[in-house]
């Protein structure tokens, strides 16, 4: 330790970093999510869900409870597995957030609008699919813009960091310019306020949008297939064939389709697996 | 750490010539405007001081993202379009202005009230007593707050990365939420904040003991 001796100060500057990374590494994480849950007096799982989002995870002021699409999904999935859907506990998440807490265990499984991709898949597991979304177009009722084929150099995208959606984009108009923007309200609030032509993100959560402010449409069908999964961590085989399982019996017995009919009553109850 | 700097230099060196020109903006626009708003307040015109202490008093006391936000997505509704980098100039510029404002008085009262009555005595106004007894002084006493302002704006200017400003912390959002490898990212974004933030607390001691050479 040659550094401490030269540079006493530096290697103080040094120390929480070297501590917050063997920090990393907690135990929390490593313990198994369903023996934990057979072994408890209150078998307890900790979604982490989103609380900004219309229709899947929006914060009720009024109720001071988080409702939605993803929150009754997660509710009917811990009753299959614990036996009462009060077992479920919720912890709010962010795009950003939701892979950092997932890792040091403080909660169990992400059922927050999250798309199955290779890339995360190097990080958590995924169930199967729980809702099939896909990319689509927000815009003022009066824009001109029909499709994603309308974009070009003069147009700007209005995205959300931390989401798949600007890559999307990228792809399929190279041309368009995108501003990235730290969540959908802000990124909506952008578009009301004009910096930009068009707002991307899935589909549902823009129909959500819609829901709440009238005067803007859909452009075009979606252009993407991103089915929504539910992370859990790697090493969390037992859990995620349990979720797998819960979720197989939810569909089959009708439970998902009366949710999603709750949530979604114009749309049709789309055919699973 | 090496790949994120490798795979991503060219939109980190964007990010951060971006946060450069911010901060060199706001930051002397916020001293001209600070500097006068400081003389302001403690001006004998009640007009301005009442007009220079409410602009403080506003601006010392509201969040500088709410500030932001307002230039980013209100004023656009109403006034002319402001992209998220010039929105988040003026925001940094209106907020810092506030603060060297309150620097700038506290250093003209902290010169000895005998100093003022001098000049006065021996028939200079208050407008050249202001100018070539009080502010001199005031300007030593001043230099050393006044760099920790300068460094607090060149931290605040991260700020910009909430209203798509493109400054070096919005592409460190990007890179993390990318990468997934949010801590690797955020040392390398602190590190080139220190960049900036080193030497200009280096000038501001040199300053400092140049200043107090001359005594």
């Amino acid at each position: 330790m040659k550094i401490m001796k030269k540079r006493p100060l530096l290697f103080l500057l040094l120390l929480p970093i070297i501590w917050l990374s063997a920090c990393t590494s907690g135990q929390v994480a490593n313990q198994d999510i369903t023996e934990r849950i057979a072994v408890a007096s209150t078998p307890e799982i900790i979604w982490g869900v989103k609380a900004d989002t219309n229709l899947f995870g929006l914060y009720n002021i009024a109720k001071g409870e988080i409702e939605g699409f993803d929150i009754d999904i997660a509710k009917a999935l811990t009753e299959e597995i614990t036996g009462s859907a009060d077992n479920a506990e919720f912890v709010e998440v962010t795009s950003k957030t939701r892979i950092p807490l997932i890792k040091n265990g403080n909660i169990d499984a992400i059922i927050a609008t999250m798309t199955i991709s290779e890339e995360r898949k190097k990080q958590v597991d995924f169930s199967d699919v729980y809702f099939a979304a896909g990319q689509s177009l927000l815009v003022p009722n009066d824009s001109a813009i029909q499709s994603i084929e309308d974009l070009n150099a003069d147009t700007t995208v209005l995205a959300v960091k931390g989401s798949t959606s600007a890559q999307n984009i990228r792809e399929h108009a190279p041309e368009a310019n995108i501003l990235e923007l730290e969540n959908y309200s802000e990124a909506f609030t952008a578009l009301q306020s004009g910096q930009g032509d068009a707002m991307t993100t899935d589909n549902a959560i823009l129909l959500g949008i819609i829901d709440e402010n009238p005067g803007y449409r859909l452009a075009g069908a979606p252009f993407t297939d991103e089915p929504y999964g539910i992370a859990i961590n790697h090493g969390q085989e037992n859990f995620l064939n349990e979720v797998n399982k819960a979720l197989d019996t939810i569909i089959e017995n009708g439970t998902y389709a009366e949710i999603f009919t709750k949530w979604f009553p114009e749309e049709e109850v789309p055919e699973l697996n | 750490m090496i790949e994120i700097l490798t795979n991503y230099n060219d939109v980190l060196i964007e990010g951060f010539i971006n946060t450069l020109i911010a901060s060199l903006i706001a930051l002397v626009i916020s001293l001209i405007i600070g500097t006068l708003l400081g003389i302001f307040q403690v001006s004998t015109n009640k007009l301005l001081a009442g007009i220079a202490n409410f602009y403080v008093q506003l601006f010392l006391n509201i969040p500088l993202l709410i500030i932001v936000l307002f230039f980013y997505v209100v004023f656009p509704m109403f006034f002319v379009g402001v992209n998220g980098f010039t929105a988040g100039i003026i925001g940094l510029t209106i907020y810092t202005s506030a603060f060297i404002a309150e620097t700038v008085r506290a250093g003209i009262l902290g010169v000895p009230n005998g100093q003022m009555e001098a000049g006065l005595s021996t028939g200079l106004t208050y407008g050249d007593t202001m100018r070539y007894i009080i502010l001199p002084q005031a300007i030593k006493i001043v230099i050393p707050p006044l760099g920790n302002q300068f460094i607090n704006l060149v931290k605040n200017s991260s700020v910009l990365a909430m209203v798509a400003g493109l400054d070096l912390m919005y592409y460190g959002d990007l890179i993390a939420s990318e990468t997934f490898n949010t801590f690797d990212t955020y040392i390398i974004v602190a590190l080139f904040y220190l960049i900036i933030t080193l030497p200009l607390t280096y000038l501001m001691q040199y300053v400092e003991r140049r200043l107090a050479a001359n005594d």
